[in-house]
C-alpha cells in the first residue's frame, strides 16, 4: 500500500480547518443565493413584458454576464473596480458581489423560461372563467411555472457551490487554499499528502453538492 | 488607457488566447467522445459499464474543475503519475464535460419515443440502420442546444487552467497585473480576447440550433 498522505488529516485541527475553508466557499454561494432568488424573480417578471427597451436592457444585462468566464468577473470586480473607483473591496466581498449579479441573471432566465412555458389557453381559459388577472397569476401560472422553476433553481445551488472554487484566484482563503497550506507546513513529515489532501477536498466538494443534485434531480422527475 | 502599453501587450494575449482554444478544443473533443461512450453504454444497458458511466457521470458534474485539475496536477505525481501540465488541463476539462455531454446526449436519446426503433426494426431495418437512421437524427437534433451551452461552458471553464500554471487569458493578465500594474488594459485586452473566442462560438451554436430543429416536426 503506497503512502496516500491521508494521515495528515488526523493531525491537529487540520480537517476541521478543511472544513471551515468549505464553509467559506458555501457562506459566499449561501449570501449569493439568497440574493439571486428574490432578485431573479423579480427579473424574470420584468424580462416577459413586451416593452422593447425594458427587453433589450434585461437582455443586454443577461448576455453580458453569461458571455465571460465567473472567473473573468471576479477580476473586473476585484481588480479593475477597485483600480477604477479607487475603493477598496476584498476578495469575499468581490465574490459575493459577482455571484450574485451572476445568479440573478441565471435565476431571471429560469424564471422567463418557467413562466413562458406556461401555454397560452391557460391564461385565456382563466380569463373565460372570469379570473381577474391577479388570480390567474395566482392560482393559475405561479403553480404550474413553479413546479418547472424548482428543480432548476435548486440546481443553480450545486452550480453556485462549484463556482465558488474560483475564489482561491482573487486571494480567498476557502478550501483549496486550507489545502495548500496544510501540504506545504507538512511538506517534511509526509511529503505524499498533496495526493490525500486534494483528495479529500475533491470529495468534500462532491458530499456537498451531490445530495443537492439528487434532490433537484428526483423533483424533475416528480413533476415533469 | 494606454495605447503604446496596450500594443505591447497585444501579442503576448494573443499567444495566451491560442493556447486556451487550442488547449479547449481538444478538451472538447475528447468531452464528447466520454460522452457518446457513457450515453451509449446508459442507453443499451450494456451491464456492468453503465454503472460505471452513472458513477462518473455523477462524479464529474458535481465537482469543480479548479478541485479537479488541482487533484490530477499536484496529488497524482504523489503517486508516480507525473504529468505535463497541458495534458492536465486537457485531461480535465475532458473529464469534466465528459459528464456533461453524457447527460445532453442520453436526454437526446430518451426523447425518442420506443416505438420509433421498434417501427425502424420491424419494417425490417438492420440495428445499425434504425440507430444511424431512425434513432441519431432525432436524438440529435433534441440534443444540440444543450450541447452548445456544454461547449460554451466549457471554454469558459478553461479559465481555470492558469492554476495549473498553464500560461492562457487569465494567467497573462494576472501577470501583467501584478508585475506592470497594468490593470486597466491588461482586463480590458482580457475582455476582448474571451470575447473574441466567445461570441463567434455562440453565434455559430445558435445557427446550428435552428438548422437542427426538425425533431417532433411531423408530429
Amino acid at each position: 500500500m503506497p503512502d496516500l498522505g491521508l494521515e495528515v488529516l488526523l493531525k491537529g485541527k487540520n480537517m476541521a480547518r478543511l472544513l471551515g475553508g468549505l464553509w467559506v466557499a458555501l457562506r459566499i454561494s449561501l449570501i449569493a443565493v439568497a440574493v439571486s432568488i428574490p432578485a431573479g424573480l423579480l427579473l424574470g417578471v420584468v424580462m416577459t413584458w413586451k416593452h422593447p427597451l425594458i427587453r433589450a436592457l434585461t437582455r443586454l444585462y443577461l448576455e453580458a454576464i453569461r458571455i465571460l468566464p465567473q472567473l473573468v468577473l471576479l477580476f473586473l470586480v476585484f481588480f479593475g473596480t477597485t483600480r477604477v473607483f479607487g475603493w477598496d473591496l476584498s476578495g469575499e466581498l468581490s465574490s459575493v458581489i459577482v455571484f450574485s449579479l451572476w445568479g440573478t441573471a441565471e435565476m431571471g432566465d429560469l424564471v422567463r423560461g418557467a413562466l413562458e412555458s406556461v401555454p397560452a389557453h391557460q391564461y385565456e381559459s382563466a380569463k373565460a372563467l372570469g379570473l381577474t388577472e391577479r388570480q390567474t397569476f395566482l392560482y393559475v401560472v405561479i403553480p404550474q411555472a413553479a413546479r418547472r422553476l424548482i428543480p432548476l433553481s435548486i440546481n443553480l445551488i450545486t452550480r453556485m457551490i462549484k463556482t465558488t472554487s474560483l475564489v482561491l484566484m482573487i486571494g480567498v482563503v476557502e478550501m483549496l487554499k486550507v489545502a495548500q497550506q496544510i501540504i506545504e507546513a507538512n511538506r517534511m513529515s509526509s511529503p505524499n499528502a498533496a495526493f490525500g489532501v486534494y483528495l479529500t477536498v475533491f470529495v468534500l466538494y462532491f458530499l456537498a453538492c451531490w445530495p443537492i443534485s439528487l434532490l433537484a434531480g428526483h423533483l424533475e422527475k416528480k413533476w415533469g | 488607457m494606454d495605447q503604446s502599453v496596450l500594443r505591447e501587450y497585444l501579442p503576448l494575449f494573443r499567444e495566451s488566447a491560442w493556447l486556451t482554444l487550442r488547449l479547449g478544443t481538444m478538451g472538447i473533443l475528447l468531452a464528447l467522445v466520454i460522452g457518446i461512450l457513457c450515453a451509449a453504454v446508459r442507453y443499451f444497458r450494456v451491464p456492468v459499464l453503465r454503472g460505471i458511466a452513472a458513477a462518473y457521470v455523477e462524479v464529474s458534474r458535481n465537482t469543480p474543475l479548479l478541485v479537479q485539475l488541482f487533484f490530477l496536477y499536484y496529488g497524482l505525481p504523489k503517486l508516480g503519475v507525473r504529468t505535463d501540465p497541458a495534458v492536465c488541463g486537457v485531461a480535465g476539462l475532458a473529464f469534466l464535460g465528459g459528464g456533461y455531454m453524457a447527460e445532453a446526449l442520453r436526454s437526446g436519446m430518451e426523447a425518442v419515443e420506443p416505438i420509433q426503433m421498434e417501427s425502424a426494426l420491424s419494417l425490417g431495418l438492420t440495428p445499425v440502420q434504425a440507430i444511424r437512421y431512425v434513432l441519431l437524427p432525432q436524438a440529435v437534433s433534441v440534443s444540440t442546444p444543450a450541447l452548445v451551452a456544454n461547449v460554451i461552458f466549457l471554454l469558459k471553464e478553461t479559465s481555470v487552467f492558469s492554476a495549473v500554471s498553464l500560461m492562457d487569458l487569465m494567467f497573462t493578465a494576472k501577470d501583467l497585473i501584478g508585475l506592470y500594474y497594468a490593470t486597466t488594459e491588461s482586463l480590458f485586452l482580457l475582455v476582448v480576447f474571451y470575447l473574441l473566442i466567445l461570441l463567434p462560438v455562440s453565434a455559430l451554436g445558435s445557427l446550428l440550433e435552428r438548422r437542427l430543429r426538425y425533431a417532433g416536426s411531423g408530429t
